[in-house]
């Protein structure tokens, strides 16, 4: 199978942000799923951004759409059932949501790239890993199956997967988790794109082998100097690596912070429950604290704010008024960067 | 098949773990008389000894030829005594689920005894083994498939009353499952529902509900929280904790979060490769860990505060597990370790008080597996 792409001189990936502003930027996004028991709201109005280089971790718990959101970027959800009615998802300035299909395809893989959870139902299991890798030099610099091969290795070499020669002809059952993650890896990374978006990419995995996982994504965006936006609900991992944090409850970015602003000061009823889960020391024998009833259902999310049936702070204004993400500001009015919360009282929360 | 088990290994010597007090039944009655009979607070109600599992692995189709075997647990000795909670904490494949298993006698042990108050569960049948399996339950891990899709939550709650009818007389019985879903905080009214008309946090009630229906003494729950929500996580262990007052539960909790292990248990036991690494109390195991293979365990987790990401001393290894087919020789985590010499390779380590904090007051003193066993505190090294 020739390519059907012409090779065209991909532009110099490292221009990041020519106009100076970010990488990418999602702009009110919004997402829903036609479904025969009504619309389901996915994804409500989300808004962020990453540079290069810059670690984004959306934290959300499951049905938060932070995985949808991720799928929205990178165009893979499947429409229908899915539709985008209103958003913009602009990768360097361009708005991908407008371009044509051929023009996305062009940006997927080469300057975007996906780590998907589960490697092992991500991988195809009839073909060996050196031909699944070697597939993004076939298809997108159109390689002929030797060189891609010969790129295969060098790739796994460059993850770490010991005697790569010897184990390109390898299919993904024989391989451990850890290095079918490491595959997943290297696969993202073949044609060294700009923004990565991992989807909790360690959460099948064993604590020790989460933290090789963690600790090679982390050289690698450092090498390359790639955006990376990590998707998980495990505030540990967040703490680790994250340069700034969004927190996601419902379909919407309730909560966005610097990671150390964030677990030092929550301006969020949410987060601040979240990070009150967490078992402590000091709370040995005493009974946890915990988030009283149960994530809503996206066919029927409350009125107003979406967390107010769990919410201890909850008055009449957050049963009927929606709040927006307003930026954070200290006591006096001073700023507080990059901070933003989406509930009536952040000032209670933040500032007790 | 019997062979297997009887290698020329040394026994792992447990000076912490009581003598087994062997009751000699000598007919069915006296068997279920002494698994019926109370066990006070503290005392060990169930003792396992030198517990192994292998697994053949066979080769051709006619004639099936032994040609191996996967020594999933490979010698595992602990007590459980009444009342605590004993978690049991490993990667993947390290033979904590196969333990469980072996406790619930869903799996035969290739060697070893399993002693429930004083009676090796794993030479038991009939009426006496009947009586065992109604003292210990267990809760799983997925409730997404743990739970019949084809059952109403009243017919799931109420099965474990179709073979022990003793518990519950059958028109008594719809009134217990309510009783049941009341306690575990669903409410009674939804015991025509089915599985799917819940959430993940609700089904795994629904498993609690369940593994409680006989009145047991002991549950082992295999990774109960680890498929649930962040925040629906800490109600699950809240009510957990409760149920144990409540009812006088002993639990081994088998998990691979370790913050969450800590939390609920008395005593933590760090399993590497089908051995127990580590055994203590949660103190000994978190602050002050001897065994290389826990300190890396603990080194690893990540830990929820930013701060501690610059100044903390990492230990990360190299590899993964090796097969438990074929483990290394000598000590089983010598091909990770950095600390590893000739002497590791040679000698299995026993799993003792280390030689060095024999008689020393110190949280160190606790049995551990390694030749060269020393402390470091991981967790808040700075």
């Amino acid at each position: 199978m020739t390519t059907i792409e012409e090779v065209v001189p991909a532009p110099s990936p490292r221009d990041a942000g020519a106009d100076g502003g970010p990488l990418l930027e999602v702009r009110d996004l919004h997402v829903e799923f036609h479904t025969r028991d009504g619309v389901v709201k996915a994804v409500n109005g989300v808004n962020y951004s990453v540079n290069a280089g810059e670690t984004l971790a959306v934290l959300g718990e499951s049905g938060s759409g932070k995985s949808v959101t991720a799928q929205a970027i990178m165009g893979i959800l499947d429409m229908p059932p899915a539709k985008i009615p209103q958003g913009e998802i602009r990768f360097r300035g361009q708005d991908m949501l407008t371009m044509s299909a051929e023009e996305r395809r062009k940006i997927r893989g080469r300057r975007i790239a996906m780590i998907f959870q589960d490697a092992l139902s991500s991988l195809n299991p009839v073909l060996t890993v050196g031909y699944q890798l070697g597939e993004m030099f076939r298809v997108h610099q159109g390689l002929s199956k030797k060189d891609a091969k010969a790129k295969a290795i060098e790739l796994m070499d460059r993850v770490k997967i010991p005697a790569a020669a010897a184990r390109v002809n390898d299919y993904p059952h024989q391989f451990s988790g850890g290095m079918r993650q490491r595959i997943m890896i290297a696969m993202a990374l073949a044609l060294e794109p700009d923004l990565i978006i991992a989807d909790e990419p360690t959460t099948a995995l064993d604590v020790t082998v989460q933290a090789q996982v963690m600790d090679l994504l982390a050289e690698l965006q450092r090498e390359y100097n790639m955006g990376l936006i990590l998707i998980t609900h495990d505030l540990g991992v967040v703490a680790d690596v994250a340069d700034k944090i969004a927190v996601m409850y419902a379909g919407r970015i309730v909560e966005q912070a610097p990671v150390h602003e964030l677990y030092k000061r929550p301006a969020h009823p949410y987060t601040r429950g979240l990070l009150d889960s967490i078992p402590r020391l000091d709370q040995k024998g005493q009974e946890l604290y915990a988030i009283k009833g149960l994530p809503p259902n996206l066919l029927r999310v409350p009125t107003g704010c979406a967390f107010n049936p769990r919410c201890p702070k909850a008055q009449d204004i957050c049963r009927t008024q929606i709040p927006d993400l307003l930026p954070v500001t200290e006591r006096d009015g001073g700023e507080l960067p990059g901070r933003a919360s989406a509930c009536h009282f952040w000032k209670e929360t933040i500032h007790g | 098949m019997a062979e297997l088990g009887k290698t020329d290994e040394p026994q792992d010597a447990t000076p912490n773990v009581s003598e087994v007090d062997v009751v000699d039944a000598h007919s069915e009655e006296e068997a279920v008389a002494a698994i019926e009979a109370p066990v006070e607070r503290g005392e060990p109600i169930l003792q396992v000894r030198d517990l192994k599992k292998h697994f053949p692995l066979t080769q051709g189709i006619l004639f099936k030829r032994q040609i191996g075997a996967v020594k999933a647990v490979d010698g595992v000795s602990f007590d459980l005594y009444q009342g605590e909670t004993l978690g049991i904490v490993g990667e993947s494949g390290c033979g904590k689920s196969t333990v469980a298993k072996l406790l619930m006698h869903l799996e035969r042990a290739t060697a070893g005894e399993i002693f429930y108050k004083g009676q090796d569960i794993t030479k038991l049948s009939g009426r006496a083994l009947k009586a065992v399996r109604r003292n210990i339950q267990m809760v799983f891990q997925d409730p997404y498939t743990s739970l019949n899709p084809r059952m109403t939550v009243g017919d799931i709650i109420g099965e474990p009353f179709d073979i022990h009818p003793e518990v519950a007389p059958k028109g008594d019985r719809r009134r217990k499952v309510q009783e049941l879903l009341d306690v575990v905080g669903l409410n009674p009214e939804y015991i025509n529902r089915y599985p799917h008309q819940f959430s993940g946090g609700q089904r795994q009630r629904i498993g609690i509900a369940r593994g409680l229906a006989l009145n047991p003494e002991i549950i082992i729950c295999d990774e109960p929280v680890s498929a649930l929500d962040v925040s629906v996580q800490a109600q699950v262990i809240n009510l957990m904790e409760r149920l144990q007052e409540e009812f006088n539960l002993s639990y081994i909790f088998i998990a691979h979060d370790l913050s969450i292990v800590r939390h609920i248990s008395d005593r933590v036991g760090v399993m590497y490769l089908g051995k127990m690494a580590e055994i203590g109390t949660d103190e000994q195991i978190y602050d002050h860990p001897t065994h290389p293979y826990t300190q890396a365990l603990l080194s690893a987790v990540p830990v929820p505060d930013p701060e501690a990401r610059e100044h903390r001393d990492r230990i990360i290894l190299t590899g993964d597990v090796p097969s438990p087919a074929n483990p290394p020789s000598g000590c089983r985590f010598r091909t990770r370790c950095w600390k590893a010499q000739d002497k590791c390779a040679e000698e299995v380590p026993l799993l003792a008080i280390p030689e060095r904090f024999k008689g020393s007051d110190s949280p160190a003193a606790h049995e551990s597996a390694c030749h060269f066993a020393e402390e470091k505190d991981v967790v808040h090294a700075a």
